[in-house]
Formats: structure tokens, sequence, C-alpha cells
């Protein structure tokens, strides 16, 4: 089939798999914070949430005043897993005072390519997120939830309603929460298929029945103005769902966990050209990339033992890395100068066999498809990328075009890109973030795979097209 | 055609009512009436527009935003096949070149007895489980070119039914919250005091 159509990507074996597989979710001798009941088969019932601890995080939260609840979040640094890295309970400082009422909108939009984490813990542990936002709202005085879950999973919004449907009917949500004077109602509310709408402005402009589309900042938090103008949180899946665990065992036990800029643990997913591709729990801030890719806790190597290429460390925004940077942990303040980020724990792997200009193709396509259209930059931009690159990738391009790419990125977001050092090639890093012409990083994102490609792989690329045959206008000095 | 029946009228108000403003229901009720009839009707645009308080164009503005509104039909089942980086590392393309002569159709097509569409998709979520596609939303991971083939034996002979809803059901459990449970939504310019909770004494 492959040779219809021109080259594959790469070389498709894939060493593991059976059908229909269980979603690949491998534990280990870690530590577990979110993970700890995936083993059970019906993790997912109030019935076994209750069996293992289950609400016991929000019977201690509220057994505190809501400002020590706030203050112990503050004092864990929960960073923000959605992708920026935010610690929460300093966003949930941000709220301006006496400003009423205010909301907590629950970002399950996953569609970031390569992640895979917050639908994993919806579908699986959907009470503990309930948890959650409810240890969110009490702490930060927010009166009332909206769970919003991306469109096309229709298994998780199964879940959570079936949850939320349990935990309304035992008293752990709604009126009087365990018979006291807190409050709060959880929404379900689900989309409609739109990656740009996980942006977090995005998200409330749909969730108030409105196109999805990035609002102008500033303001730049929502936590000043959001949800119909007045003060909002919105946080990731994964954030709150570290929260009943962090109630039950405190700050400090948090802390213990990682480092003290990255501390307690994060979900990745490594896909691609692994051996064991799967969703891990890792210790954030010491767990190195090499430990994810070659561990045996872990992928245990590239497949077939081929050689890495290159790759994407945080999702598909982001930077790609190169076997040089496989020595880095999974601490931003070493990742961000390194010339990348690590975003939403999505780890795409690229072997030997990779066409690296096609590989790159299908991320761009990607944000030049999913382009709100905003902005020019993103909107042209992006479709001119995309454009460019297919043309380059099917053979028809020629040498300017390469020059073209890079012009185009530079329109979207100027000056100097993010992306790896490499010595060698004699690069220098340039560090995260960058200059940018739009609303949001959905236009920085279609270049980025691109850029990257093109700086570490150039010749991939020179061999696909053509040399421009330059003849003058009139013939020089004659 | 298709205004929204009683039932999913009254599921509609349910719906509505949970909100702090009506037109923040505007994506749910466009899935409900996707749900009743496999695809979005100018006449079910019209009748939520005035559920929940906007024209019938600002209706059609929003869910022409998003991917998983069709407006015209489509085929019982949309099988999307995932085009996305780590899926086409694993082999997403060449799934979609066998789907398509598999089915006899091309990527966006519907099948002549109206049974699948086809169409390239966006990250599912499955990344690690490459390459992956969704029928109406319904997972299958690691996806080979026999893997489809019986996937399209089963959909033909009526064997998934049981899992696999029609073309435009979603979750099959829907939220529903008790009068005596719920704490209710208030529009936000009614209020306007801090929780209660918030008196620097624990709850409980
Ligand atoms: C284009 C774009 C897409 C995003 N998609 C998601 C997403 O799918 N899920 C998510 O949690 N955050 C996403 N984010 C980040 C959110 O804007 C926001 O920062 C995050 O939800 C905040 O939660 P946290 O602080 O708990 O991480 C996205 C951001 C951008 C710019
Ligand atoms: S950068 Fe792109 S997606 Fe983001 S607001 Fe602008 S046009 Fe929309
Ligand atoms: S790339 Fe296919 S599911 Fe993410």
């Amino acid at each position: 089939m492959a040779e219809r159509k021109g080259r594959a990507v790469s070389s498709t074996s894939n060493p593991g798999g059976t059908w229909p597989h269980a979603p690949g979710f491998y534990t280990g001798d870690r530590p577990k914070i979110v993970t700890s009941r995936f083993e059970f088969e019906d993790s997912y019932t109030l019935e076994r949430y209750l069996a293992t601890g289950g609400y016991s995080g929000l019977r201690a939260a509220l057994s505190q005043p809501a400002a020590d609840v706030h203050e112990e979040v503050k004092n864990a640094t929960v960073l923000g897993r959605g992708g920026a890295g935010f610690p929460a309970g300093n966003k949930w400082g941000l709220t301006p005072q006496g400003v009423w009422p205010r909301y907590l909108v629950v970002n399950g939009d996953e569609s970031e390519p390569g992640t895979y984490k917050d639908r994993l813990l919806m579908e699986r542990d959907p009470h503990q997120l309930i948890e959650g936002c409810l240890i969110a709202c009490y702490a930060a005085g927010l009166s009332q939830c909206f769970l919003y879950i991306r469109g096309e999973m229709a298994v998780a919004q199964e879940r959570v309603a079936a949850a939320l449907n349990e935990a309304y009917a035992a008293g752990y949500v709604g009126k009087n929460i365990l018979g006291s004077q807190f409050s709060v109602d959880i929404v379900l509310h689900w989309g409609a298929g739109a990656y740009v709408v996980g942006e977090e402005t995005a998200l409330i402009e749909s969730l108030e029945g409105n196109r999805g589309m990035p609002r102008l900042k500033p303001p730049y938090f929502p936590a000043a103005i959001g949800l119909y103008g007045q003060p909002t949180i919105v946080n990731n899946v994964e954030t709150l769902a570290n929260l009943p665990w962090l109630m039950n065992n405190g700050a400090t036990a948090y802390t213990a966990i990682g480092t003290p800029t990255s501390p307690g643990t994060r979900m990745v997913a490594v896909s691609g050209h692994v051996k064991r591709p799967g969703v891990y729990e890792i210790i954030n801030g010491t767990t190195t990339f090499r430990d994810l890719l070659y561990g045996e806790d872990f992928c245990q190597g590239i497949r077939n033992n081929n050689e890495l290429k290159a790759f994407v460390p945080g999702g598909g925004s982001a930077p790609w890395f190169t076997p040089d940077q496989l020595d880095l942990p999974f601490e931003a303040s070493q990742v961000g100068p390194a010339g990348s980020m690590l975003g939403s724990g999505a780890i795409m792997v690229m072997d030997s066999t990779t066409d690296i200009p096609r590989a790159a193709l299908t991320l761009t396509r990607f944000y030049a498809h999913e382009s709100c259209g905003k902005c020019t930059p993103c909107r042209e931009g992006g479709t001119w990328l995309e454009r460019i690159l297919s043309r380059v990738v099917d053979g028809k391009g020629t040498d300017a075009d390469l020059d073209q790419l890079l012009e185009v990125g530079e329109s979207i977001c100027p000056g100097a890109f993010p992306h790896a050092s490499n010595e060698k090639l004699g690069l220098t890093a340039v560090p995260v973030p960058y200059r940018m012409n739009t609303i949001c990083f959905v236009g920085p994102s279609a270049y980025a795979p691109v850029h990257s490609a093109l700086t570490l792989f150039r010749s991939e690329f020179e061999a696909r097209v053509t040399k421009r045959n330059l003849i003058p206008v009139t013939a020089v000095g004659q | 055609m298709a205004r929204l029946t009683e039932d999913n009228v009254r599921l509609a108000k349910e719906i509505i009512g949970r909100y702090p403003k009506p037109r923040s229901a505007t994506i749910p009720l466009l899935h409900l009436a996707q749900e009743q009839d496999g695809f979005i009707t100018n006449d079910a645009m019209a009748h939520i527009g005035e559920l929940v308080g906007a024209t019938s164009a600002e209706v059609y503005g929003t869910a022409s935003f998003y991917e998983m509104f069709k407006f015209e039909p489509v085929g019982k089942y949309l099988i999307n096949i995932c085009g996305t980086m780590s899926c086409a590392l694993m082999g997403g393309e060449e799934l979609m070149h066998h789907a398509e002569d598999r089915l006899g159709i091309k990527m966006g097509g519907t099948t002549a007895d109206g049974l699948i569409t086809l169409e390239r998709a966006e990250c599912q979520a499955a990344c690690t489980e490459a390459p992956c596609l969704q029928v109406n939303y319904r997972y299958r991971f690691r996806v080979t070119s026999e893997n489809f083939d019986t996937l399209v034996d089963q959909l033909q002979s009526g064997a998934l039914s049981d899992e696999i809803p029609p073309h435009g059901t979603m979750a099959r459990v829907r939220q529903h919250i008790p009068a005596d449970k719920g704490v209710g939504a208030k529009a936000p310019e009614d209020v306007s005091e801090g929780p209660a909770w918030l008196n620097g004494k624990a709850a409980l």
C-alpha cells in the first residue's frame, strides 16, 4: 500500500501489538499519587473509591479553614500539568478580592499531539478528579465547577457522568457536602472537536456557547476575568487529581518526592518507536529522558534496537531534542534553557528509519488545520507552512522552499526560535519562550516542528528538493 | 425536518438549568440534536436558538466551528483514523490507504449503503496505542489491516451494535442532578457575596 503514496513516515513494525489492546498504562515500583487505583478493574466506581481511601482528602480539607487548604497547596508547589507548569496555589491567589461569584473550569480537553493521560484519569478514576475539584472550590471560594471533557471522548464522558451521579446521591457533591456549609455543583460539560479549545480563554468562550476562539490578552489569566467576565480558575485534570493525595498526606510528603522546583510525580505518555510505548507516572524533576526511553521499568529502549534519531519532549508544540539531550531530567529549569519545554508530558520518539520531513508534516498539518483563524500570521502562515512542506515531502519543492519555510515561520514568531543545542552541528540552544505575532501558541506550534526538523536535519530536506537553475536576466559583464 | 422531540426538550431544559446563562448549553444541545437525527438540521438549530435565547444564525455560527457537528447525513458509523504524528510513525497513513481500498471510498466519503463514513482525524489521546481509530468515538487500538477488515465485517453484520451506538450518540449515561441535592445555578449578576464557607472557620 505504502508505495501508492510514496514513502511511509517510517518502517512500521509494531513489536507489542495485539488487538484490541488494553490502553497502555504501566505501573512500577514508584510512588503513585494519581494512578494508585488503576490496577483495579472497577477503579471508576464509588464503591472501589471509598474502599481505597476515597473522599478522605475532602474530609481532611473541610476540617480546616479554606485559607489553610489554599496555603497547603501553595506550599506543595503543585505545578499545572496542562502545559504551562504554573503552580496551582499561586494561580488561585490571582483572583481579585471581593468579586463574586468565582468559577472553576476543569480543562479535560486533552488534544495536544502525543498527550495521553487526562483521558485515563477521567476514565479510570473519575472520583479522584471530582474530589480534586471539590478541594479546589473549597480552598479558593469557587461556587460552581464546570468539568469540560473533550468532545470525542465518549467513554470518559460516560464514566464521569456516572461518577457524578453516584457522588451526588451519596452527598459528596451538591448542597451541604458531608453535612457542612460547603455547597458546590459540578456540571459535566463536553466539547465537539476543536483542539484550540484547550487554550483556557477559548475553553471559556466555548463554555459560554461560542466559537472556541482564544481571547486577546491581557488579561493574561482568566483568574481576573473569565467565564461570564467573572474570576475563573482553569486547571488541568491531572493538576486537580493531585489534590486528594496532597490533602491526605500533606505538603511535606508531597515535596519529599521529586525536586523542590518540580515536586511530586507527573504522568507522561511515550509514543512512537520505543519497545514499550505507554503511560507512566514518573518522579518529577529527577527522572531523565534516558531513564524513560531506555529504562527496564519504562520503555525498554528503541524498537528493534534501532538508533534513536530525535524525540519531541513535551507535546507537538515543543521543539525537538536529539540523543544529545537524553540526560536532561523532567525539570523545566533545565529543559527550557536546552531549547524546549516539558509541556503536557508527551514524548514522541523517532528512530533511525524515520523520514523527518514527513514526520514534521504530520504535526504542522495538525496545527494548520486547528488554527481558529483569528490572527492572520497563524491562519495564513500555518497553511503556507503546510503547503510548502507538503510540496517538499512530495519531491516537488525547490531549494527556495526551504528558505521560504523559515521566512514564513519568522512572520509568525519573529526572532530566534528555540531549538535544541547540538554540538555536533555547532549549534547553541535558543531557550524558550519565543516572541510571537499571534494571540495563542497554535501559530508558533505550526512552525516548531518545521524549525526543529530543518535546523537539526537540513540535509534530509535538501535531498528532497531540486536546485533552481538561476538564469540571470542579462548576462553579466558582456 | 426535525425540531427536538418532547422528551429531548425536557432533557434540554434540564441541561440549560445547570448553567448560570442558558447559552452555555448550546453545545450540549447540539449534541442532543445530533443524537436525535444523526446530524444537525436547520430546524434543530432554530429550536435550540429559541431554547437558549440566540438566533439560529448564532447557533450555526457556534456549531460550524466544531468538527464533530455534521450538517449533512453521514454513515451510521463514522470511522476516524488518526493521522497525527505518533500514529503516523506507527503506520497510520498506511492504515488509511488500506481503509480506502477496503471500503472502496476516499477519505471523507461514505459507502454506497450509507453504513460507513471514513475520515482522517487528529490526535485522539491514545498515542501510545498507535495507530488508532475511533468508530463513533469508540476506540480501536493498534489497528492492523486485518483488524480493520474484521471491524468492517462486524459493523456490516451488526455484531457491534451493543458497543457502538449509531452516529450522534455520545455518552449513554447522562448527568442528572436531583432537585434536592443540587445547589442550582444562579446568574452571576444575582450573586454579590462570597461563599458562606469562607468565614475563616473549618466547614466540618
Ligand atoms: C493551543 C493550546 C492548547 C491547550 N490545550 C490544553 C489541553 O488540551 N488541556 C489542558 O489542560 N491545557 C491545555 N492548554 C493549557 C491551558 O491554556 C491552561 O494553561 C491549562 O489548562 C491550565 O491548567 P494548569 O495550570 O492546571 O496546567 C492549552 C494551551 C494552548 C495555548
Ligand atoms: S494563534 Fe491561531 S489558533 Fe491561536 S488565536 Fe491566533 S489564529 Fe487562533
Ligand atoms: S497521534 Fe494518534 S492518538 Fe495521538
